[in-house]
């Protein structure tokens, strides 16, 4: 074809049948586009059509004839899929024969960054992983520079912490109710859960001045005391929050809807947990009596009266009633805390590893310093590595960190409950109906950034 | 002269195997001859050459250890070699004990066995390791990345991996004369 035809081409809207040119494709008319592109191999229609499916996973072929599986992509962008986790799901009619979860749309490369900051910034760091309880992703990096630097911290120190990461508990759990409720369609639910949980984080951003994200808990203790009228706020919030939650008691604990929607829904046994390395929540509703905070105590918590709720069915009404137990025995724990606080200082007077205090730069040389060292060089940190796990809302969270010596980690790394969680996914959606997706999702209850980091 | 100094070689002899107090942990050991135990922190670590990861593994899973509580790398890079560590860390729920096994693993020869037989929990964390380090994993069900995009190229955990950064422009700072 000449150009000087080509242009006439471009310039003639109505072609009459039979009178093209050869050559010319009857697919980029108007009549051909609701065909496939022509030049698609016969591979690659299938693909498009869902009936094979490419490197991300392989279709076997036992389980259906192959035009009676449907492979679909749920997420990134989906609303009930808890932030950018993407699930491609493979169906039969309406059953899921077998999921796969698709992680990595909110990696940062934080154990990377956590490389090139100094330990004292390390929790400004991982307090962002599991932005649903920051209070405990600070406390587990924490505990393990203090493990590596061999110190103790004073009594206030770690009951401040206690007081912390339980109320961070129950916020988290209390998201953790909104968020199976607004799947479900309970949307009163997640107005509620959101509404009391901002009681919790005003506290927060009183103690810490941050809402979430707080960089309060550090090596060597906390960051700044409570304020001085903490106690009304915990009276406050123990005042409101228990009466609220009998409410979402009275409105779920035996709703036939919700019970429909959720009894052995999502089930996933004690073996396949421990197989798949699924912790927390889901492990205990699984009927587990597995707490770390019970099997290896830190930072005091061995000092607190609370037990631990155990489910049976490992379904995701067992999950729910795990999780408000927990809240109960949380503000049970937050209840002690405050009453039993100890006076003193609230963070070490190891004066190599935190800072002194403001007014004594003024006066003395060696705490001005002690002050220039860790707030540029940072403090160093014996040779070594360690793993020190607590235990999250969503499970065991665990630092693993190595130091060379220096004043940054070699290696940092969160042992993240969200993570391992995820793997029990396509064990609990096996066999279920599509429409027990977002059930069985918002039960495991994770965080994309603990998942991603 | 020198003939008629006769050196006397005395053999020393070499440290009885010291071995961990647990006797959970014992019966691991025992059954391997290669397995070094010391304590790091206060934590019961097996160090193990990186052939021996499979068959440890099932025999700590057998004597207890439930469940594997995390699997990484760490990259020694010029601090230490052979240059990576494999570091997995177990679980047993039944004995209230955690162990770690550490697995040097020279950058020539990345290959490790993968635990997925024994713990099937382990699927992601080799994943991530491999996207991550590098390290193939010889019998992976699905070794592919994890959390870098499919095309990415390098492994960005690695110490020779550039941080990478975005020079910030300050518009109207301040300019030093």
């Amino acid at each position: 074809m000449t150009d000087q035809k080509r242009r006439d081409k471009r310039n003639v809207d109505v072609w009459l049948t039979g009178t093209e040119e050869p050559g010319w494709l009857v697919d980029s008319t108007d009549e051909g586009a609701q065909k496939m592109a022509a030049h698609e191999t016969a591979g690659r229609l299938l693909d498009q059509e869902g009936l094979v499916v490419g490197d991300d996973r392989v279709l076997d072929e036992d389980v259906a004839p192959e035009d009676e599986l449907m492979i679909i992509n749920m997420g990134p962008q989906h609303p009930s899929t808890h932030g950018v986790l993407r699930l491609n799901i493979e169906l039969e009619g309406e059953i899921i024969r077998r999921s796969k979860p698709i992680i990595g749309y909110l990696h940062t490369g934080m154990e990377k960054t956590g490389e090139e900051l100094t330990w004292l910034q390390g929790p400004t760091n991982v307090t962002r992983m599991d932005y649903l309880a920051p209070f405990h992703n600070e406390l587990a990096y924490s505990l393990a520079v203090e493990k590596l630097l061999g110190i103790d911290l004073p009594p206030r120190a770690l009951a401040i912490r206690i007081l912390m990461t339980e109320l961070n508990r129950v916020s988290s759990h209390l998201v953790a109710l909104a968020t199976n409720g607004m799947d479900i369609g309970a949307l009163s639910m997640m107005l509620y859960g959101f509404r009391d949980r901002e009681r919790i984080l005003a506290f927060f951003e009183k103690t810490t001045g941050l809402r979430m994200n707080h960089n309060y808990i550090r090596p060597g203790g906390v960051a700044a005391d409570l304020p001085p009228d903490w106690q009304d706020d915990i009276e406050f919030i123990l005042d409101k929050v228990p009466p609220r939650i009998l409410e979402y008691e009275d409105l779920l604990k035996a709703n036939p809807i919700w019970m429909g929607r959720t009894l052995d829904v999502g089930v996933i046994t004690l073996e396949e947990c421990l197989a798949y390395s699924v912790t927390g929540p889901t492990l205990r509703a699984a009927g587990s009596g597995w707490d770390l905070r019970k099997a290896f105590p830190y930072s005091g918590i061995e000092n607190y009266h609370f037990e631990v709720p155990v489910g049976e069915r490992g379904d995701v009404y067992d999950r729910y009633r795990v999780r408000v137990e927990e809240i109960w025995q949380s503000l049970s724990i937050v209840k002690q805390a405050a009453e039993s606080m100890p006076e003193g200082d609230y963070k070490t007077d190891d004066r190599k590893v935190a800072p002194p205090p403001r007014a004594r730069i003024d006066e003395s040389m060696e705490a001005l310093i002690h002050h220039f060292k860790i707030y540029t060089e940072g403090f160093q940190v014996p040779e070594g590595e360690v793993y020190v796990a607590i235990e999250s809302p969503r499970g065991e969270l665990g630092a693993y960190l190595v130091s060379d010596g220096g004043s940054r980690p070699l290696r940092m790394h969160m042992r993240t409950p969200s993570f391992a969680n995820l793997q029990g996914l396509p064990v609990m959606m096996a066999d279920s109906l599509i429409a027990d997706t977002v059930a069985t999702i918002a039960s495991l209850d994770p965080v994309l950034g603990d998942v991603d980091r | 002269m020198t003939d008629d100094q006769v050196v006397e070689v005395q053999e020393e002899e070499t440290p009885p195997r010291t071995l961990p107090d647990q006797a959970v942990l014992r019966a691991v050991a025992e059954q391997f001859d290669d397995i070094e135990w010391i304590l790091s922190s206060g934590q019961d670590v097996f160090i193990l050459p990186k052939d021996l990861v499979l068959d440890v593994v099932q025999a700590a899973k057998d004597a207890g250890f439930e469940l594997l509580a995390d699997l990484t790398v760490t990259d020694y890079f010029r601090g230490r070699s052979p240059r990576f560590e494999l570091v997995i860390n177990l679980l047993s729920m039944q004995h209230r004990l955690r162990l770690r096994l550490r697995a040097p693993v020279p950058v020539d020869d990345v290959q490790v066995p993968s635990v997925v037989g024994v713990y099937p929990g382990a699927n992601f964390y080799e994943r991530e390791a491999f996207d991550l380090f590098g390290l193939v994993f010889d019998g992976h069900p699905d070794l592919t990345r994890i959390l870098m995009p499919d095309e990415w190229e390098g492994h960005p955990l690695r110490k020779d991996f550039g941080m990478g950064s975005v020079p910030v422009q300050f518009k109207d700072s301040h300019q030093v004369q």
